[in-house]
This record gives C-alpha cells, structure tokens and sequence, in this order.
C-alpha cells in the first residue's frame, strides 16, 4: 500500500536531518563502491592473465637446442647443439604425449611475394599437430596435412594479415601461388589467431618440404610435445627425462644448463592459475570484509539514530502514534536511504570500472574490469536488509516502550 | 467523565521497589478545571501519566469516558490517547526538526487527516494562540511562553475531551504563566476537562478543584467555595 502521507513525513524526516541522512548514506554507498571497485579489478585481472595465455596450448613443452657451457667426455664447451629428425623421433614416444610436432624457422628467405605484393614475414616449417600447439583459427581452406609432408608438397598456411598485405584486392588466396625465394608454394589456408598480431604475420609450410628445397638436410629447431593428464610436478620429471635423452643423444652433460632450453607451459599455467586463485581468494575476503564493516557501519548509525529519536517517538506516542506506525516510519526511512545510497555506490563504482576499462592503455595482465551485476545488486541489498534489521529491533523496543519513559527528560 | 477507584503504582527500580500511589479514588466530572498538588515524589505526576494512558497501573479500576482502561495494547492506548486526551508538558515536548504548524498538526497526521485539510486547521489553532506569524518557525526559536501556547494548540487540535497538563508553567516566569493560565481557562470555558498538575499555590488557586497528593494518597479535596478558607489557612501556616 502507497501511502503518499506517511512518504512526505518520511521525506520530511530526511531533508531536516540531512547530517544523519547524509552519513547513513555515505557508509552504504561506500562500501558498495569499495566492493564493485574491488571485485572488478579482481576480474580485470582475470581477464588479464587469461588473455595473456589465450591462443596458446596450456599442455606443451617447447624443447629448444642450445650451446653447451660444459666440457664433457673430451669435447670443449661452446658446442652448438643441432636437433635432427632423430630427436623428434626420441621424443614423440614419451609416455602421455597426445601430439607433437615440431618448428623450425626459415632463415634463408623470410620475403614472400604475390604478384607486385611483397613483404618480410616469419616463415616456420612445421608438422600438422603444430596446430595443437598454437591455437590458429582456419578461416578459409585448411590447415596443413600428413599429405603435405609425405608427398613434400609446397603448400603454405598464411596468416591473415599475411593474406591483408599480399591479397590487397581482397581476392581469395586458396589456390593462388606465392613466391618464396623464386618458389612457388600454393595456398592451402588462411588462419587467425585470438593472440597477439604478431602471430598473424606468420606462413607455415611443411617441413619435410623446407628441408628438401632450403637444403636443411635433417635440421630442425624446435620440438613440441602435448602432454594429456600431466600436473605441474609430473612435466617436471618429464623435463629431466627429456633433458637425459637429449644428453645422451647429443653427448652432452646432463647437469648443462645452456645446452636445451625447455619451456614448460603446463608449469607455468599452473603458477599462473594457483596465483591467480590466491589473488581472487584474498579479493573475496578484502571484499566480504568490506561488506560487514559497511553492514556494522549501518547497524551503528541505526541504532544510534533510534536512540537519538527515542524522545521524538516518545511525543508521537503521546499524540496518538502506534507502535507500528513507529516502527514502519523508521524502517521505511532506513530502507530508503541505504537503498538509495547503496545504488549511488553501485553506479559510481560500475562507472569508474567502466572508464577503466576505456580509457586505462592496455596493461599486461589488467584488461576489462567488470563486475557481476549479481553479485553487487545482492551486497546492495545485503546492506539494505542489515540497515533494515539493525534499525527495526531497536525501534521495535523503543516503540514498545510505555511513552513515559520514553519522554523522561535524561 | 474520570473515575478512579482504588489506584495503585509501584516501580521497580532493581532490588526497591517505590510504591507510589496507594489506593487513589477520585471522580472528575465532565468540564471540570481540577489541579493536583503534592510536593514532588508525590505521586502527582504519575496519576496524571496513568489518567493520559502513557503509564500503566498496576491494580484499581480506571475509567475513561465510561470505558474501562484496563490491559491496553499499545495500539489501543494510542487510539484513546489520540481521541481522548491532548497533552501539555513542562518540557513542551515539540519536535525539534518540525517547524510551529507542522508540531501543530502532528495529532492530525495519526487522525489520517489529509495534509493541507490538517496544516489549515493547525494554521487555526496557532491563530487563536496569536502565534500565526510564526508558524513557519522551528521551536527553538520560539520563547517559552511561545512553545507552551504552541504545545497547548497542539493538545487542542484532536478536539480532546480531556487536556492533561504536567506542570505547564513550571518553566515559564510568572507573567508567562498567569498568560497560560488564562488561556487554560478560555479553553475551560469551551467545556474542555482540564487537569493541571502543579507545585504552584497561585496556578492551583485558578482551578475549580485542588485534589492534594501526601506520599501517594489524597490528602484533600477543596473545592472551589473553599478555596478562600484553604489559602487563609495556607498563609498563617
């Protein structure tokens, strides 16, 4: 029921109060401020981290030769490490390895032509389970295949800004021929990638094929290896492993630390994600811990408030007011303000996430802070109720008191 | 209009217990102007609190308007009280934030009497108070003799049977207090019950009935012919 009297006493109550109003008000919408504030950064972080590993397996070793630092078995440190077929061969047959694949850059030319068009772009000679690896989204044609390698086809794989800068009529490149140190390789695919641009300025090409027309002999730089159902600590024993092979294959010492370079994804991943567990852990406590002091911060005012006014309802009494409407004229004034100043908060909260979000330059680890409207219209109206009930049992008692004692003079 | 048989009070405060009135009779008849007198600790106060329904009593049997008054909810209390009764306190009681016309008006808002229907007819009643110009006024800057003539509008606006008065002139000077004593009996007059509680001699004086309160019982009852005799007996004491 609307009662437009009982709501201009209300409104009547707050403008001639307006301290009290105003600092009842301030506590609620600060703390929701605080919490909407908190809880997006919490979030931008997420997105933030989550980007940063965006568009790149979270299950791979990346194995990288080096030069030894170690004499070992008669031969002097400073020995350049080659990897051939042979280790990836060594090392596909790991146990738990889903897919592999290897990278080897093309250093010989790295300019690819198309008609008129021509430009400098990272050219990798890779297997098809490369694709396992680098998260790359075909967006026209196909990825390269097991054909391609067998049959040392000159198939090319190019990224979309590689398509942007050769194909500037905008023409479909399956099919076309492109021209890589006076080779013609056929485009088979265009891929893109959710990652960095850097990615899309990539071609792949098959590496049976590179090694044949760039006289690579067996050479290959990089082996990458997928890894199903491995924790942080099992791909670590798999790196030793890796590590031992490798040292007997290529005689070197095992304890080297610049012979190989492994890059344990699934290691990192893992630091990243129980970091970032901690991280939204102590956010929710920061943030819970806002709540309740904005909840006692309330609760206080409130009471206080019913004490201040205990005289005023002792008078209103004594003019014929009931307990109820006592108690319904002080919650409903409560209720109005924190609801009122709680969405002040959220708005100003939700506003500066917003300008953030717009206006930060992008950070690593920092993009789109937001906030589930749930979870702050919920803390909002956690705020409401607590004012709500902090204020009704005190006013509760101070409307049940015979008006006598409530007009006592103190 | 008043009848109160055998009334007694006791508040517990902890361990002691203070019984105050013990066993008060008293008849007030519909119209009348009565005062109770008592030194302080009396009882007089509390009997007034009991007569306006802001206290409870614990046995005896009290009646208002022939309805007795006996386990009242609050709610009922409130009823009575706003119906029945206007109250005037030494302290005037107003609401510090709420300006003359709006303390005027207040029973009116627990009458449900729409706003501009109730702060007309508190614009009324502050007129017959010659407090019209200040209606727009907050009570603090108001004299006490202003206040007390603003809390007796206020009492008057419900059309109370009864006017229940706790030492209403306790805290004016004495002009102020002959001026409230003067309009007590206008409204007297206009066939109001009034009940003055006073330390007073000359306020009591003005009544047409002293009931005097010793230690929570009735001491006397002068009436008005006797009120002459009493005062001559009060002065050779």
């Amino acid at each position: 029921m609307f009662d437009i009297d009982k709501w201009q006493e209300i409104f009547n109550t707050i403008s001639k109060n307006k301290l009290r109003t105003l600092l009842t008000g301030f506590s609620v919408a600060w703390g929701i401020f605080m919490l909407v504030v908190l809880l997006g950064s919490g979030y931008g972080l997420e997105n933030g981290v989550k980007r940063e590993f965006e568009g790149d397996a979270v299950n791979y070793l990346s194995i990288n030769s080096g030069t030894t630092s170690k004499a070992f078995k008669g031969m002097k440190a400073g020995r350049q490490i080659q990897f051939k077929n042979d280790d990836y061969d060594l090392l596909k047959t790991l146990n738990k390895v889903s897919h592999s694949s290897t990278r080897t850059r093309i250093w010989q030319s790295n300019s690819v032509s198309y008609g008129p068009e021509y430009g400098t772009f990272d050219i990798f000679a890779i297997l098809p389970d490369y694709k396992f690896v680098e998260a790359t989204q075909i967006i026209k044609g196909r990825f390269l295949n097991q054909k391609d390698i067998d049959d040392f086809r000159k198939s090319i794989v190019i990224g979309r800004l590689v398509y942007e800068a050769l194909f500037k009529s905008g023409e479909d490149a399956i099919g076309k021929y492109v021209k890589i140190s006076g080779m013609m390789f056929k485009v088979v695919g265009v891929f893109n990638d959710p990652g960095s641009d850097r990615d899309l300025l990539r071609a792949y090409i098959p590496i049976s094929t590179a090694q044949r027309v760039f006289n690579m002999g067996n050479n290959i730089n990089t082996v990458q290896l997928n890894f199903e159902g491995v924790g942080a600590a099992e791909s670590e024993r798999i790196v030793e492993e890796i590590k031992e092979k490798l040292a007997k294959q290529h005689k070197f010492d095992p304890e080297d630390q610049r012979a190989v370079f492994i890059w344990n994804s699934i290691e990192n991943y893992e630091k990243f994600m129980n970091l970032f567990a901690g991280i939204r852990l102590f956010i929710w406590i920061i943030g819970a811990g806002t709540i309740i002091s904005g909840i006692v911060g309330v609760s206080n005012i409130m009471m206080i408030v019913v004490k201040e006014r205990t005289k005023e309802i002792g008078i209103r009494k004594a003019l014929g007011a009931t307990p109820f409407s006592i108690v319904s004229l002080i919650l409903q004034e409560s209720v109005l303000i924190t609801a009122l100043a709680g969405y002040i908060g959220l708005v100003l909260g939700v506003g500066l996430l917003e300008l953030v979000s717009d206006f930060l330059p992008s950070l690593d680890y920092f993009a789109n802070p937001e906030i589930n409207m749930n979870v702050a219209l919920i803390a909002t109206g956690l705020l409401v109720v607590s004012g709500a009930i902090a204020g009704y049992v005190p006013a509760r008692k101070a409307a049940s008191v015979k008006p006598v004692i409530a007009l006592r003079d103190e | 209009m008043i009848v109160l048989k055998d009334i007694n009070k006791t508040y517990y405060t902890g361990k002691t217990s203070l019984h105050v009135l013990k066993g008060i009779d008293l008849k007030i008849n519909q119209g009348e102007l009565v005062s109770i007198m008592g030194s302080s600790g009396s009882g007089k106060s509390t009997l007034l609190n009991i007569i306006g329904m802001l206290d409870n009593h614990d046995s005896g049997d009290f009646c208002l308007n022939d309805e007795k008054i006996e386990h009242l909810s609050e709610k009922k209390a409130a009823f009575y009280r706003n119906k029945f009764i206007g109250f005037v306190f030494q302290s005037f009681n107003l609401i510090s934030f709420k300006n003359a016309m709006e303390n005027v008006a207040l029973p009116l808002y627990y009458q449900k009497v729409p706003r501009k229907l109730r702060n007309k007819s508190a614009m009324e009643y502050l007129e017959k108070m010659g407090l019209a110009e200040w209606a727009h006024h907050l009570p603090n800057e108001l004299s006490g003799g202003q206040k007390q003539r603003l809390a007796i509008a206020r009492a008057l606006i419900s059309r109370p049977k009864v006017i229940l008065a706790d030492e209403p002139t306790g805290a004016l000077d004495s002009e102020t207090s002959i001026e409230v004593m003067k309009i007590f009996k206008e409204i007297h007059a206009s066939g109001i019950t009034i009940l003055i509680v006073t330390h007073e001699r000359e306020i009591a004086a003005e009544t047409e009935r002293i009931i005097r309160l010793k230690d929570g019982r009735i001491e006397s009852i002068i009436e008005n012919g006797q009120r002459k005799k009493w005062l001559e007996s009060q002065h050779m004491a």
